[in-house]
């Protein structure tokens, strides 16, 4: 009967439950978007710190720190890199790509899955480069083929040879980066900018276990202090979160836009079950008078209205798959990775029960307290 | 107190009184009513507009309480049961008939006669066979997958007595039973319930303007202005 009712008004059931649908869909969608803004900072190694220029990422630090860094107790890898801020033929093609001491980085970034073939050409060619396996494939590009990038921090034509390309080892991984070798960018700016050469961007320091991390950030740090380029030292985590703090208040707009849209789609199947449960009236009261208790009367309101939720609820979180596809590919290079995770699909069942009990409440209440003399005389 | 018949009484009405109250007004609309009402009555009640006919079904049938005074019915006092107590004892006890028949309109003819009995033990099985002969007495049988909407007026009423006498209750009460349907029908579903207060021995209180519906009761009580008199 729960469910002969919820499909008696068929066109507004259906309305209502393409409501439900396209609102626990946004809400989806907006939770990975955000989770998403937080998966370089989740994914960070605990075992890996970053050191930079303690006025900002944009200055830089001498080259010459990394064998004094190297020297600190308790670090087992230093590698180096600079942002290079490349574009590909159009600035619109915009990636991440940056110049990097290659062996070591590779080490301190086993995420970074290079075949041992492909890994070996690039680290012995100094104009090789690697991409990321999603790049590679939305620019057609395969291993031997040559890559120009313009630069934008580092004007002029940087040709670089195409050596690998690597695959994330988790599902998670970012495989829209590009990197190439460090010394190909300094030993050019020694000819073009010599005052640009042998500065680094950042050093990236890999320690044998996460409990050190703040110790030897702090020895490091102590290091440079009262030098030209004093240095500020902290984990990757944090360091992603110095970025993601910059964009938070748009986090928190978004954030707040998902449960905007649940609540709206709250107040119109409430207004829905309302309607429905005030057009029944007479049918609970007649219900009463052949024995049906209060309980009766809410278990069928709310079954109603629970029901429609969760079909609602359930196309839309069969929807939020295909959607992110289609934003995964339609969108890469703004959103390389966008996978809809376990806790987002529960998040929006949950949005769409909690629809459901949220609208049924003031249904269910009053037709399980509709007193039957009252109720009949709607009937007719 | 006034006694209307020989046979044992198994509706006594003792003082009863009811008013409704609109705004800081109270409108009183049933005035120390006393009588009895004995086993296998037809009882017609008949009054103007807004007598307060309707409301003594409805307290007689436990669906809205009094003010004051006592509903013996069958030796229980049923002002002084609880909601859920009166719940189960309708359901035991009393059987409807309405003017617009109350039907579910999403369930069957068979499923809303079965309605009743879901709130019994019976299995499936026995409520399949109760409802079939409910039907069979109204003359529905083929017609037991049919919705409402598929049915006429006088079908409609029928299924409603069916699900009126399912349980087997000891009183019908009946609300303008006739009051939504045209002459030929009206006169079917009289007979139907005579048939139930002859043959069956069901007590009928019966509500109604039409004195030709009147005429199948045995007894008639005029209400006006929530004085009860005999006609």
């Amino acid at each position: 009967m729960i469910i002969r009712n919820a499909f008696r008004h068929k066109m507004r059931t259906i309305l209502t439950i393409v409501g439900v649908a396209i609102a626990v869909l946004a809400f989806g969608l907006l939770r990975t978007l955000v989770g998403l803004w937080y998966l370089g900072v989740e994914s960070s190694s605990a075992t890996r710190l970053v050191t930079r220029n303690s006025i900002s990422l944009v200055f830089t630090l001498p080259i010459s720190y990394k064998d004094r860094i190297s020297r600190v107790r308790g670090i087992e890898a230093v590698s180096w890199g600079n942002w290079f801020g490349g574009v590909y033929i159009d600035p619109k093609n915009f990636f991440p790509n940056f110049a990097v001491e290659p062996k070591s980085y590779l080490e301190l970034y086993p995420e970074f899955v290079l075949s041992p073939d492909q890994k070996a050409a690039f680290l012995l060619d100094r104009k090789g480069a690697v991409a990321g396996r999603k790049l590679a494939a939305k620019y057609g590009w395969k291993v031997g083929d040559q890559i120009t990038l313009k630069g934008t921090i580092f004007p002029g034509q940087w040709d670089f040879i195409l050596r690998s390309i690597y695959r994330g080892a988790q599902k998670s991984t970012d495989e829209t980066q590009f990197f190439f070798h460090w010394d190909y960018l300094n030993e050019t700016l020694k000819k073009t900018v010599p005052r640009r050469a042998d500065q680094v961007g950042y050093y990236m320091i890999g320690v044998s276990r996460p409990d050190q991390a703040a110790e030897v950030a702090v020895s490091v740090d102590r290091l440079f202090r009262n030098s030209l380029a004093e240095t500020l030292t902290e984990t990757e985590k944090a360091f992603q979160l110095g970025f993601v703090s910059m964009t938070e208040a748009i986090m928190i707009a978004i954030k707040i836009v998902s449960y905007v849209v649940i609540v709206i789609i709250m107040a119109v199947a409430a207004n829905t079950m309302a309607m429905t449960a005030r057009e029944r009236l007479g049918e609970y009261a007649t219900m009463k008078t052949l024995g049906f208790g209060a309980r009766h009367i809410a278990v069928l309101v709310f079954g109603e209205s629970v029901i429609i939720s969760a079909v609602g609820g359930g196309m839309g979180v069969l929807l939020t798959f295909p959607a992110a596809h289609w934003i995964k590919t339609a969108l890469s290079q703004y959103f390389p990775i966008f996978s809809v995770s376990a806790s987002t699909v529960c998040l929006e069942m949950l949005a769409a029960l909690i629809v459901g009990v949220v609208a049924a409440l003031f249904p269910t209440w009053r037709g399980a307290t509709i007193g039957i003399a009252d109720g009949l005389r709607r009937i007719g | 107190m006034e006694s209307i018949t020989v046979k044992p009484p198994i509706v006594q009405i003792r003082n009863l009184s009811k008013s409704y109250r609109r705004g800081s007004q109270d409108i009183p609309v049933l005035m120390d009513i006393n009588f009895d009402i004995g086993e296998g009555d037809f009882i017609a009640l008949m009054g103007p507009s807004g007598s307060g006919k309707s409301t003594l079904l409805n307290l007689l049938a436990g669906i809205d309480k009094a003010d004051s005074g006592q509903i013996m019915i069958g030796g229980v006092d049923i002002t002084s049961l609880s909601e859920t107590e009166l719940a189960g004892w309708r359901s035991a006890n009393i059987g409807f008939i309405f003017q617009f028949y109350n039907l579910i309109p999403v369930l069957t003819a068979f499923e809303n006669v079965e309605l009743p009995l879901l709130l019994t033990r019976l299995s499936r099985k026995e409520r399949r066979e109760h409802v079939e002969t409910a039907l069979r007495l109204v003359n529905l049988a083929d017609r037991m997958d049919h919705y409402p909407s598929q049915l006429s007026g006088g079908q409609q009423q029928r299924v409603a007595i069916a699900r009126a006498i399912i349980t087997d209750p000891v009183i019908l009460v009946a609300d303008e039973p006739t009051g939504d349907l045209d002459k030929v029908s009206a006169i079917e579903i009289l007979n139907f319930i005579d048939r139930l207060n002859h043959e069956f021995g069901k007590t009928v209180i019966m509500v109604t303007h039409d004195p030709r519906a009147a005429e199948k009761a045995r007894l008639i009580r005029h209400l006006d202005k929530g004085v009860l008199s005999s006609g």
